[in-house]
């Protein structure tokens, strides 16, 4: 069997991601498979239904694959490791930035930066938004729900917290009572 | 002080709770918390932060909570220690569901994620996401009021000042949706051309 990880190894492969990928969680699945698997820390097998799993539970996914590959492997001491890890960059450079930025925040540099920045950030958010729909919208009633938390949120100040439940719970029960009719 | 950072805690435990699909849905969820339900940043404000989360190394949702967690403190008038204080606590707040979710419900979870159930949830929330990444765009883009029954509509200034501004956010999205280039090569890019237009 595997060689067993040390926490500080644990806390170290999830540190050096956290670091080093750009991108979301989403960039950091093949590289957390690719270590875990180089190291024989953890089964191909177990790997998957990790990924599917952390991918469909709420949270963010990098911290979700975190906690339960680190629990895999060292148990709970071990994910509470592998979380930090993966937190722990982030904060230390992003403090380091908004520190910086409020104190340079009226430099003229960097207003006229921000000033271009702005208009790709939003476009940036737009991209996903797209490419989820093109995905998730193929009937029109998954048009509907789209187009309904669309305009719900950006014109009738709807908190996005209600769509989430709104469509966790009627399309639940929507499929419980049509398996229900169908036995 | 506290009262502030227990809000701050409260809120971004829930967001943590109620993510699915990723880091574009959490940005929907945090702009919802901190621009539109309370007045703690505005919307140039959260643009820039949501600039600099998509272009720093680390998840989305993390470089997120992090910078709005120090932003809220620094706008509530609290100094530097408030601010750490403040982004440290939203992080943490972000990833305990996660935990909690992970150690109390992740065998019925288990269970219910190969169910017929999920399968159909999922379906449905595949494009309620998209909507709700779509309306946080649109939002750092229009500013809606609502005077009796009619919204009245018009264009953010601080993010579209000009026709150049529409320009860089067309070539953006063109560069996103076609990979022509990845987030940091078009913020980097942006950057340039902002600091040579304006």
């Amino acid at each position: 069997m595997a060689p067993q990880a040390t926490l500080w190894q644990l806390f170290c492969v999830f540190a050096k991601m956290g670091a080093f990928t750009i991108g979301g969680g989403y960039a950091m699945l093949p590289l957390i498979e690719q270590e875990m698997l180089r190291r024989h820390w953890i089964s191909e097998a177990d790997i998957q239904d990790i990924i599917v799993l952390a991918q469909s539970a709420p949270g963010i996914l990098a911290v979700n694959m975190a906690i339960y590959t680190g629990h895999k492997i060292r148990g709970i001491r071990g994910s509470i490791v592998s979380a930090l890890g993966a937190v722990l960059p982030s904060l230390v450079i992003i403090l380091l930035i908004a520190m910086f930025f409020t104190e340079f925040k009226d430099n003229d540099i960097v207003r006229r930066i921000f000033q271009g920045v702005r208009p790709a950030a939003v476009a940036l958010i737009l991209v996903p938004a797209v490419r989820m729909a093109q995905k998730g919208c193929r009937q029109w009633w998954t048009w509907l729900i789209a187009i309904a938390s669309l305009l719900g949120v950006a014109f009738l100040k709807v908190s996005p917290v209600w769509i989430i439940l709104v469509t966790l719970t009627v399309s639940i029960s929507v499929s419980l009572l049509r398996q229900k009719k169908e036995r | 002080m506290t009262g502030l950072l227990g809000q701050l805690f409260y809120t971004f435990f829930f967001i943590g709770l109620f993510n699915f699909g990723g880091g574009g849905a959490m940005l929907s969820l945090i702009q919802g918390q901190v621009v539109t339900a309370h007045p703690w940043i505005t919307q140039a404000e959260f643009t820039d932060i949501v600039a600099i989360s998509q272009s720093t190394p680390g998840p989305i949702g993390i470089n997120c909570a992090t910078y709005v967690g120090y932003e809220v403190m620094q706008n509530a008038g609290y100094g530097t220690f408030a601010g750490i204080l403040g982004s440290v606590l939203a992080t943490l707040a972000v990833t305990l569901p996660s935990f909690l979710i992970f150690f109390l419900i992740i065998r019925a979870f288990n269970k219910f994620h190969e169910s017929r159930a999920f399968a159909d949830m999922m379906r449905a929330m595949r494009p309620a996401v998209a909507g709700l990444i779509g309306a946080a765009a649109l939002v750092l883009i229009f500013r809606v009021a609502w005077d009796g029954p009619h919204p009245e509509v018009s264009v953010l200034a601080e993010n579209f000042p000009d026709w150049k501004a529409w320009a860089i956010f067309a070539a953006a999205f063109l560069l996103g949706i076609t990979k022509r280039a990845g987030p940091i090569a078009v913020i980097l890019g942006a950057a340039v051309v902002g600091l040579l237009i304006y």
